[in-house]
């Protein structure tokens, strides 16, 4: 801090434009107390412009030359009031942030709802460091922009402060505000790059992958759940009738095929990070593969089970491993 | 930001040079037949050669050809105005560098640039002409080139839009303009020393008069003042025999050319108030010449002036702007009974070697009638009379013993020759003469009541002096025309004789437009153009501000300019929400919703989100079900489907009706 008393200041700004709290409930309104309007660099050239101008038709007693400067005093001035209408009472709430692995760009979705009749053209977002976004927001609309993000290490990864700004439509006037919506991305554990194979299941000593293909016995049917593999649905009962559910193949000795990935099994490695790495790996294998597998970690469990659901409850537990 | 990369300016696209260039067209159109006639042609080829450019969407030329064409016209111009400095050569160079920038228009901050230069270009129009006109075709300049600005910025937006929201802004703008048009305060320029050229010379009276000179102003329409009659003649103007407006005396004779005497100038009146007065305002277009023009005889000086002693009003420095000034005459003064010695001897010298045959009658007539100074006057006045001298506004020319040749041979002239003959035969009887120069009559406008007076209307008259009386005016021309004096010059015309076209009673409709249009641009000129220190102070006092001075001013100014702001800013917030029924009966329907603990994520369209509720509900909730999805298919259909206007009316009733019964249902 005391390196950059620049950078300690603009955080206290940041922090004071938030006033104090972020983050913030939504829906966020930006009301006109939290929209600031400063002139940009054209805007000043265009005033400089302006002044030059009237001393010239000062001293030519330039009577519609005053008046020219007088308009475009005043156009600067609506210019103003056109750039702040185009942020003002802009509404905006956390959307949709789907987890990612570490390492890949986290996609923060930001619903911009526009309750005005006239569209909101030219919104950039921004978020500190990162490329901006250029939107429009049709009138009595809303739209979802996604603000993407680096991610590095595993667990929740908070949005950081989101800038709001326009210079819609001269490009004299900036008009800006901060916002920071409750909204975070679960980032899960990268996958080991090199890893070692599925662990073999118990009773069993050969490769799991293999097995579980050949070892399949059918056993029955039953309703299909969203976290089915689309694999074992029952396509070909689903053709004959057309009006039922869908149903979803049942195979016994499921059980008998289950791996366990236990934390025991990788306590050579020592190193947490490297451990999860790992773990994540075999689970995102496993997955494609259409295995069944349960999680066994220290003072955790998740019982055998397959499927979207699954995977990505194993993938939490992992990322938010202390 | 610190960790913001550094700012590179975006290309132009397409779509914004093409914007630019029509700008540029516009803004330079108007301004090109004041520049040098090589300059407006070389400009105009660079600008062909950029639409050319522009169309075959080729690559702009190298930047040392710029460096060596702006080197060429800087050259040029230097050449061609003797420097660089001043108000011409500032304006083509401005006028070079806007057409050249358009050359090497790259990014948007180029673009930005020309807009800049546009803005700037159509300033300078100004310095040539402030008429109506100009300012419409300015305004529709300013309005392109602020669409420009908006596609320069956002290139994204339609033609249309950007322009329609230029005019908006522009609208919007006009009230500021107004207020800091009439309040800001007003500074009389210049501020500094003005360069020479800023002032062209223009037609008007000028400080001498030979054979010719006046019947040749005569031909012009331009408009020398306006009077503005307050008092006994409100709204209308004293008859035209007393309309005699002074201008320069010329006293000095050389045997062809009248010039001003030597005069003194003093601030003090040398006669007093004698008889009725007359007032009324004048408004005097710039002539770049001292004079000052007031009825016969002025009896104030205005504050910008000196009276000489031959009565000519006078500015203390030659008149560049538009001029208004309170004037009070008195037609009856009696002035110059005791008039000095030296000026009565200058109003007698006559060159000795030309006019031998004026000067001998008028030494005949001196000796037939003894010391009666008023015989002679009526004996040279019966002379136009009973001969047949003609008045006319093409005079043949004259030689050497000028007044000779008129009196005797042509006897065809303009007002000039008869004044300088009258002039010249009483100075040969001995009597003190002098010519006065000035204007007769003028043209009452019926539209607006202001009394034009114009160029056309350019006189000249005669003043002798006699012991007792002091200086007499004597219109020689109305022995010969009465009716120039009675009525106008179109009037005393004969037949045949070629006059202005709208003097011609043909033409009476285009008169009348004319009148309008004359009282439509004296209102401009007046209130508008005219509108300086002087007047912002009358008009604030007028409106109930005492002794306004910049203090004062800029604090009002600074009100009205926040009050404005503060209304259009209350406007911009409370436009917001104009929500359609559908979507107010939407909200509606959330918000009873989210009452009872089934908040709608902000993320959900209408069916996901009945899904998941109508999944969740507990078994007290399960009667909603019904209403919940009624509501809902009916929402999507009115929001994503078209649906005739009477069935969209009836499925929302119905929507409206079902969310009042989930409202009053118990939670």
């Amino acid at each position: 801090m005391l390196a950059s008393p620049v950078a300690f200041l603009q955080e206290r700004f940041y922090r004071w434009a938030l006033r104090g709290h972020p983050p913030e409930a939504s829906p966020i309104r930006l009301t006109q107390r939290r929209i600031f309007v400063l002139p940009t660099r054209q805007g000043l050239a265009y005033a400089v412009s302006l002044l030059v101008m009237l001393i010239g038709a000062i001293n030519y007693n330039l009577s519609l030359g005053h008046a020219l400067v007088f308009l475009l005093a005043g156009l600067g001035a609506t210019a103003i009031l056109h750039t702040f209408r185009n942020l003002a009472y802009l509404q905006i709430c956390p959307g949709r942030c789907e987890p990612v692995f570490a390492g890949e760009h986290a996609r923060f979705g930001i619903v911009l709802a526009n309750q005005r009749r006239e569209s909101r053209p030219s919104v950039r977002l921004r978020l500190p460091g990162q490329v901006p976004v250029d939107v429009e927001i049709p009138g009595q609309a809303s739209i979802e922009v996604g603000l993407e993000l680096s991610t590095s290490s595993r667990g929740w990864l908070p949005l950081p402060r989101v800038t709001l700004e326009t210079n819609y439509p001269l490009g004299l006037i900036r008009a800006w505000s901060y916002v920071a919506p409750d909204q975070r991305c679960l980032v899960y554990p990268s996958p080991a790059s090199a890893a070692p194979p599925l662990p073999a299941m118990p009773g069993e000593g050969c490769g799991a992958a293999h097995q579980a293909s050949g070892m399949e016995d059918f056993s029955g049917l039953r309703l299909h759940q969203p976290a089915d593999p689309p694999r074992h649905v029952a396509w070909k009962s689903a053709a004959r009738q057309t009006e039922g559910p869908l149903l979803t193949k049942q195979f016994s000795g499921a059980a008998a095929q289950t791996l366990w990935f236990d934390w025991e099994m990788l306590s050579a490695y020592g190193d947490t990070e490297r451990c999860l790495s790992v773990m994540t790996r075999w689970i995102c294998d496993a997955h494609a593969a259409g295995l069944t597998w349960g999680l066994r970690l220290p003072g955790k469990e998740l019982a055998p089970a397959s499927g979207n659901a699954h995977f990505h409850a194993c993938l939490k537990l992992l990322a938010l491993y202390e | 930001m610190s960790n913001a990369p550094k700012r590179i300016s975006a290309p132009l696209s397409a779509k914004q040079s093409l914007w630019l260039f029509g700008t540029a067209v516009l803004v330079f159109a108007p301004l090109a037949p004041y520049l040098p006639e090589w300059l407006s042609t070389l400009t105009s080829l660079i600008m062909v050669w950029r639409g050319v450019l522009l169309w075959r969407h080729a690559s702009l030329p190298p930047r040392w050809l710029l460096v060596v064409m702006v080197f060429a016209g800087v050259a040029g111009i230097a050449w061609h105005f003797h420097g660089l400095f001043g108000r011409n050569p500032g304006v083509a160079l401005l006028a070079l560098l806007f057409a050249l920038k358009l050359l090497e228009m790259r990014s948007v901050r180029d673009g930005f640039a020309v807009v800049l230069l546009g803005y700037f270009l159509t300033l300078t129009q100004f310095f040539y002409a402030q008429n109506i006109g100009n300012a419409a075709v300015t305004l529709a300049g300013v309005a392109l080139t602020t669409a420009t600005l908006v596609i320069l910025n956002h290139r994204r937006q339609p033609a249309g839009r950007a322009l329609r929201l230029a005019g908006l802004m522009l609208l919007q703008a006009v009230p500021f303009m107004l207020v800091l048009f009439v309040l800001f305060p007003r500074v009389q320029g210049p501020l500094w020393g003005l360069p020479v050229d800023a002032f062209s010379g223009l037609t008007g009276l000028s400080d001498s008069m030979t054979p010719g000179s006046i019947s040749q102003l005569s031909q012009s329409d331009a408009i020398a003042f306006r009077a503005k009659f307050t008092g006994e003649f409100e709204g209308r103007a004293p008859p035209q025999i007393v309309l005699y407006w002074r201008g320069p005396v010329l006293s000095l004779f050389d045997g062809r050319t009248w010039k001003l005497g030597r005069v003194f100038v003093s601030s003090r009146l040398p006669y007093l108030p004698r008889g009725a007065a007359v007032n009324y305002a004048v408004t005097l277009e710039p002539h770049y010449k001292p004079w000052l023009f007031a009825m016969e005889l002025p009896a104030t000086i205005p504050a910008e002036g000196l009276i000489a002693s031959d009565y000519q009003l006078l500015a203390k420095s030659p008149v560049r702007v538009r001029l208004r000034y309170q004037m009070t005459s008195y037609p009856e003064i009696m002035a110059g009974v005791d008039e000095a010695p030296a000026i009565l001897r200058e109003a007698l010298q006559l060159p000795a070697l030309f006019n031998p045959r004026a000067r001998a009658l008028a030494e005949q007539w001196r000796a037939e009638l003894g010391a009666n100074d008023t015989g002679i006057i009526r004996r040279m006045l019966d002379f136009y009379r009973r001969q047949t001298f003609i008045y006319t506004l093409s005079p043949p020319l004259l030689g050497n013993h000028s007044v000779d040749e008129f009196l005797f041979d042509s006897k065809r002239g303009f007002c000039e020759h008869f004044s300088a003959g009258f002039v010249f035969m009483m100075r040969a009887a001995g009597i003190p003469a002098r010519v006065v120069t000035g204007y007769q009559g003028g043209e009452l406008n019926p539209i607006d009541g202001t009394l034009i007076v114009r160029q056309s209307d350019a006189h000249a008259w005669a003043e002798v002096w006699l012991k007792g009386r002091g200086w007499l005016r004597i219109d020689p021309t109305a022995a010969v025309a009465p009716t120039r004096i009675e009525l106008n010059l179109a009037r005393a015309l004969p037949v045949g004789e070629a006059r202005p076209l709208l003097a011609r009673p043909e033409f009476m409709w285009l008169l009348q437009m004319r009148y309008r249009w004359d009282a439509l641009a004296n209102v401009w000129n007046q209130w508008v153009l005219g509108y300086n220190p002087q007047r912002q102070r009358e008009l604030l006092a007028n409106l109930g501000m005492p002794s306004p001075d910049w203090q004062k001013m800029t604090a009002v100014l600074t009100g009205f300019c926040g009050i404005l702001l503060l209304g259009y800013t209350v406007l911009a917030i409370y436009q917001r929400q104009r929500l359609s029924p559908v979507q107010v009966a939407w909200n509606r329907f959330s918000k009873i919703l989210a009452r009872r603990g089934l908040p709608r994520k902000p993320w959900e369209g209408p069916y996901a989100y009945a899904e998941r509720i109508t999944a969740n509900l507990s078994v007290e909730q399960s009667a909603m079900v019904a209403d919940i999805d009624e509501v809902v298919d009916i929402y999507a259909r009115l929001r994503y489907t078209e649906t005739s206007p009477i069935q969209a009316t009836k499925l929302l009733q119905d929507m409206k009706g079902r969310i009042s019964r989930l409202a009053q249902r118990k939670p």
